[in-house]
């Protein structure tokens, strides 16, 4: 199945192609198109990364879903390191802690990192197989397994219909 | 239109205020990791509102300053990650307000066991 | 109006430069500074962006791009170094 990585490849990097151009002329579109087809043939064969990705409606509508909840959480994120910056008294309470994800495919286990890395308060150290380390600048109450669960729980419900 | 232009240079200003909080952030937290946090999402968040209201502004700019919103999305968290793990490679004392450390904790486990 | 708001914006972007480069040179370890400097890149990505509305160039646009990604580049690279496993 490498057809599909290639094919999603072949399609990023022609749409960056015309959004740099501004054109939808001839000359222009043939040349992105053979260069675009000529990097994601080479730059894919060896690489598996983008074979995960499933095509089909349902994702498209989780794909938009996964959007809104991420956004509200990188906006929240911001307004919190906000309030603990301007606040005086810096109330920090900062460690890291560690949490294991269910997600088995690579760019699951990429996004997932970024996304946390993106929401409040926390962000990916390190990543070994399934075991995610994450640094917090604020752990809430004692029991720091459970409250790395909450933050991994948030998003793999979704990335999980999303990659498998 | 004449909204349009306002709305934009009104959603640029608060970018520029979260640039400002990326700034204090930096001079203040206390090490390197609570840094990372404060300097790179705060600079996330306020270069991409201040990219949107330019493109609010002009909006015949906006195909590619939707393309550089989602670059900067992608490449901020892989580059403060990548910083991150660097750190702590290369052991960086955390804080002395650090509850716990369980990376430190498991590798210290490896090197023994070894 | 929009011209006095977006100048109060590019104001505001200097003086977070200026706390940053404060940064840039106290930096306990050399983390600190690598930091920083990537905060001053993606900062200047806006403020160059926001020239180019000034100036009226779309040209502005597209070295922000190519400036983004080496800068991103650059960190990555830095960081590895610092890892050892360049």
């Amino acid at each position: 199945m490498k057809f599909k990585g290639i094919f999603v490849v072949f399609v990023m990097l022609l749409a960056i192609w015309l959004v740099l151009n501004n054109t939808l002329q001839m000359a222009p579109l043939l040349i992105g198109a053979g260069v675009s087809l000529l990097l994601s043939v080479v730059l894919c064969t060896k690489c598996s990364v983008f074979n995960d990705i499933r095509l089909t409606p349902k994702t498209f509508y989780y794909t938009l879903v996964y959007l809104g909840v991420f956004i509200v959480e990188l906006v929240k994120s911001n307004f919190d390191i906000a309030m603990r910056v301007l606040n005086p008294a810096l109330p920090i309470n900062p460690g890291i802690i560690k949490a294991e994800t269910i997600l088995k495919s690579k760019m699951a286990r990429l996004i997932l990192a970024n996304s946390i890395t993106l929401t409040p308060g926390t962000f990916t150290i390190d990543i070994k197989e399934n075991i995610l380390y994450i640094h917090c600048v604020h752990i809430d109450g004692d029991n720091t397994e459970k409250y790395a669960q909450s933050i991994v729980r948030k998003f793999e419900k979704y990335l999980e219909v999303l990659y498998g | 239109m004449e909204y349009l232009e306002i709305i934009g240079a009104i959603v640029t200003l608060i970018g520029a205020m979260f640039i400002l909080f990326a700034g204090i952030g930096l001079l203040r937290m206390p090490d390197i990791y609570n840094r990372i946090q404060a300097g790179t999402k705060a600079s996330t968040l306020g270069s991409m509102l201040t990219l949107l209201g330019i493109g609010l502004i002009h909006p015949d700019w906006l195909l590619k300053i939707v393309l550089l919103i989602i670059f900067i999305l992608i490449s901020n968290p892989v580059s403060s990650h990548v910083l991150g793990r660097a750190a702590h490679f290369i052991k960086v004392p955390l804080s002395s307000r650090t509850a716990v450390d369980k990376l430190a904790e498991d590798e210290d486990r490896v090197t023994q066991s070894k | 109006m929009v011209n006095i708001l977006l100048s109060i914006a590019l104001g505001i972007i200097v003086i977070s430069f200026i706390l940053v480069i404060v940064r840039f040179m106290l930096g306990d370890t050399v983390v600190d500074r690598v930091v920083a400097l990537d905060v001053l890149t993606v900062s200047s990505i806006g403020l160059i962006v926001m020239l180019a509305h000034f100036f009226g160039r779309v040209i502005y646009i597209d070295v922000s791009i190519v400036y983004g990604i080496l800068s991103f580049i650059g960190v990555i690279v830095i960081a590895k170094f610092l890892a050892k496993s360049l």
